[in-house]
């Protein structure tokens, strides 16, 4: 892995390298070089096999994380390409030119994040929410409990027990 | 027994934002050059509201009972994670056939819908539907806490916790997951019920059939269908 | 022929026999198959149950005329087959309304109450019942091959076109069945039977859990009642067709009974044994071995 990034690192600006094992490497890279980069990959490097896209929501920093997770199925090493892009203006370089089934996954990605894909196939059609009007629900901001007290009913007299607190209570009473 | 809603908000909620596109008004040229206007959700669908079906009286009711509570069709629509419990149901070690509880694949053919676990708003819709198919009198089985508070997936955004809200509720079967021996133990209180003639709630969800869809139509928002699905 | 109101009640009373019986066996049936997979199955009284159950619904829907005509023409098939069968051989009073020609009628009706259902499923609008009736009128036509070229060999053997003379001549000795003086034929005609009865290799058309129940998936209550109990008289019917033309016939009810069921049954061991075939499969099998062996039979006669 270490060569591999080493000759990116030679072709393209990348920065937050994470080797995390023989097989196993992150790297992060501008929202602008991402899809020339996974071309590139897939091209010349043997990396044909496209694992998922995720999204992870940092609200602090005012920004979403998307990461590419390819594989190479030749030598078995596995590559995620992260990518930073803007929480307000949410929008990224659809790549579903590169792998047919990545259009799910933007699709998915625009239903519960936000995260716009222009181009994408079907990517405005509804995913699993059908009719959803409020803000995307994987949003951070979303707060899904009061969501759902003020829209599902909720069945009075419910309570709940943190399992450690009762067994604490249970087998050492004295502390 | 009526139960009480606020009318107002009805109005304004059947009122579908997301209509789909094969379900607007269009007009079309017909072969005699007279333009026609087809409005699909009332053209292609029954739009009539259904009406209460009383049962009859005395010794053929209680008859008639007897042979619906010994020939249960179960539609075969797993809902949630509680589906799993259903198969085993047909084996050698469960046999519900002896109960005279028989799988059906179809809506039409079935008197019993087991809403197994947790229901998102997506299958809540096709619950609905499915639920409205089945010729009366129907008897629906909750399975799982799920269906009575939420059960896990209490605060969650996308599945309800109270099923009796949007559909009529015959036997809940508590636990997460009940165990195929107390699904047939809710099939005999059921059973039970449609004996004594108890099992009415076909004709309750009629008789407060606003309520119902006042809250149906809360959630689901992308509606897309006729009021009752005939 | 004897047209009276005794002749009538006398084939009402057949019917409602053969209704019963054909609900028993089905049962009966169903406990097999329910052992053979090791579990109890059904109360043999079930099938009653249902029919009470389907006459008594309380709400039901209509999608058109040929949607009501559908479940009535298929009983019309079902009883139509009944009423030019002969039953009992010998006896005055059910024989039916069978004449001279009765087999080529039969084999009419056969085909009858399919046609009746494909409209009145296809009015349904579920788009399986469509897949269904495709499937089954394929199969139907290429099952009509072996079994038609079986009963032009029994036709060339007994030099007739009536059940009941064919029945007569195979009367006075086992040795004397068409099983063992036409064996050809008899093989053809069994294992178009097999494709007729519709159970496990050739039940493409109601194919459970694939197209959930195929032609009849928009059909409930009285609807499905109708066809339950059409059901019921066809296959009891149909077996004892097969009786007339390769088993010697019946001579009393009890020797019916005993024959129709192993005739069912023969359909019932193969199903238990073998899985589904897919439509094509189903369709170059009907038009292989059972075709050929039809074929052999009538060169045999010729």
């Amino acid at each position: 892995m270490k060569q591999l990034v080493e000759i990116i690192q030679n072709h393209f600006p990348i920065n937050d390298i994470d080797l995390r094992k023989k097989s196993l490497a992150f790297i992060s890279i501008h929202q602008n070089q991402a899809i020339p980069l996974l071309e590139w990959l897939k091209t010349t490097h043997g990396y044909t096999a496209f694992v998922l896209l995720t999204a992870v929501d940092w609200i602090e920093e005012n920004r979403f994380q998307l990461t590419y997770l390819i594989s190479n199925p030749e030598n078995f090493t596995e590559l995620g390409v992260r990518v930073f892009i803007d929480r307000e203006k949410a929008e990224m370089v659809s790549a579903h030119h590169l792998w047919k089934s990545i259009w799910v996954y933007q699709r998915e990605l625009k239903e519960m994040f936000g995260i716009n894909f222009p181009d994408s196939p079907r990517v405005n059609e509804s995913f699993i929410l059908e009719g959803w009007d409020t803000i995307p629900p994987y949003r951070r901001d979303f707060d899904t409990k009061q969501y759902s007290e003020e829209t599902y009913f909720p069945r009075p007299g419910r309570s709940t027990n943190d399992p450690a607190k009762h067994m604490k209570s249970k087998l050492y009473p004295k502390d | 027994m009526k139960k009480d809603f606020d009318k107002d908000a009805l109005s304004d909620m059947y009122k579908d934002k997301f209509l789909a596109p094969e379900n607007e008004i269009r007009f079309v040229n017909a072969p005699d050059g007279s333009i026609i206007e087809v409005n699909p959700l009332d053209d292609y669908f029954c739009q009539e509201r259904p009406k209460e079906l009383k049962p009859r009286k005395g010794v053929v009711e209680k008859f008639l009972n007897w042979a619906r509570a010994e020939s249960l069709w179960v539609l075969g629509f797993g809902t949630g994670c509680g589906s799993i419990e259903i198969p085993p149901l047909s084996t050698p070690r469960f046999d519900m056939y002896r109960f005279g509880v028989q799988m059906r694949a179809t809506p039409r053919q079935s008197n019993v819908f087991i809403i197994s676990g947790y229901l998102s708003v997506k299958t809540l819709k096709r619950a609905i539907r499915s639920y409205e198919q089945m010729p009366s009198p129907k008897y629906i089985i909750a399975l799982g806490s799920c269906t009575i508070n939420g059960g896990m997936y209490w605060d969650s955004y996308n599945t309800i916790n109270r099923l009796d809200h949007y559909l009529p509720v015959d036997v809940y079967i508590a636990g997460c997951m009940p165990r195929p021996e107390a699904l047939l133990a809710g099939f005999g209180k059921l059973k039970e019920l449609i004996k004594e003639g108890k099992a009415e709630k076909a004709n309750e969800y009629i008789q407060n059939l606003d309520w119902y869809k006042a809250n149906q139509k809360k959630i689901i928002k992308d509606w897309n269908m006729p009021d009752y699905n005939w | 022929m004897d047209y009276s109101l005794s002749r009538f009640l006398y084939t009402l009373l057949g019917l409602f026999i053969v209704m019963n019986w054909g609900m028993l066996m089905s049962s009966t049936m169903r406990r097999i198959i329910a052992r053979v997979s090791g579990r109890i199955g059904i109360p043999w009284y079930q099938p009653w149950i249902d029919l009470i159950k389907l006459y008594s619904l309380r709400s039901q829907i209509t999608h058109g005329t040929m949607f009501y005509l559908g479940p009535v023409f298929r009983l019309m098939g079902g009883v139509g087959l009944f009423l030019f069968m002969p039953m009992i051989y010998g006896s005055a009073y059910f024989m039916n309304y069978s004449f001279s020609g009765d087999l080529i009628l039969i084999l009419y009706f056969q085909f009858f109450g399919m046609l009746g259902m494909a409209l009145g499923a296809g009015e349904g609008g579920q788009p399986y019942s469509a897949i269904g009736i495709s499937r089954g009128l394929s199969q139907f036509t290429t099952i009509e091959v072996p079994m038609t070229l079986a009963v032009i060999s029994l036709a060339i053997q007994y030099d007739t076109l009536s059940i009941t003379e064919i029945v007569k001549a195979q009367q006075g000795s086992i040795a004397n069945w068409t099983l063992f003086t036409n064996p050809f034929a008899t093989i053809a005609a069994m294992l178009s039977l097999l494709g007729a009865f519709g159970h496990s290799p050739f039940n493409l058309v109601k194919a459970p859990n694939e197209i959930p129940i195929g032609p009849p998936t928009e059909y409930h209550g009285t609807f499905l009642g109708v066809l339950r109990t059409n059901g019921a008289i066809l296959h009891v019917t149909e077996a004892a067709l097969f009786m007339n033309l390769f088993f010697g016939g019946a001579t009393s009810w009890l020797e019916l009974i005993l024959k129709t069921f192993v005739i069912y049954f023969w359909s019932v061991f193969v199903g238990v044994v073998f899985p589904r075939f897919r439509i094509e499969q189903s369709v170059r099998w009907f038009l292989k071995w059972p075709t050929l062996i039809g074929i052999i039979s009538i060169l045999i006669w010729m």
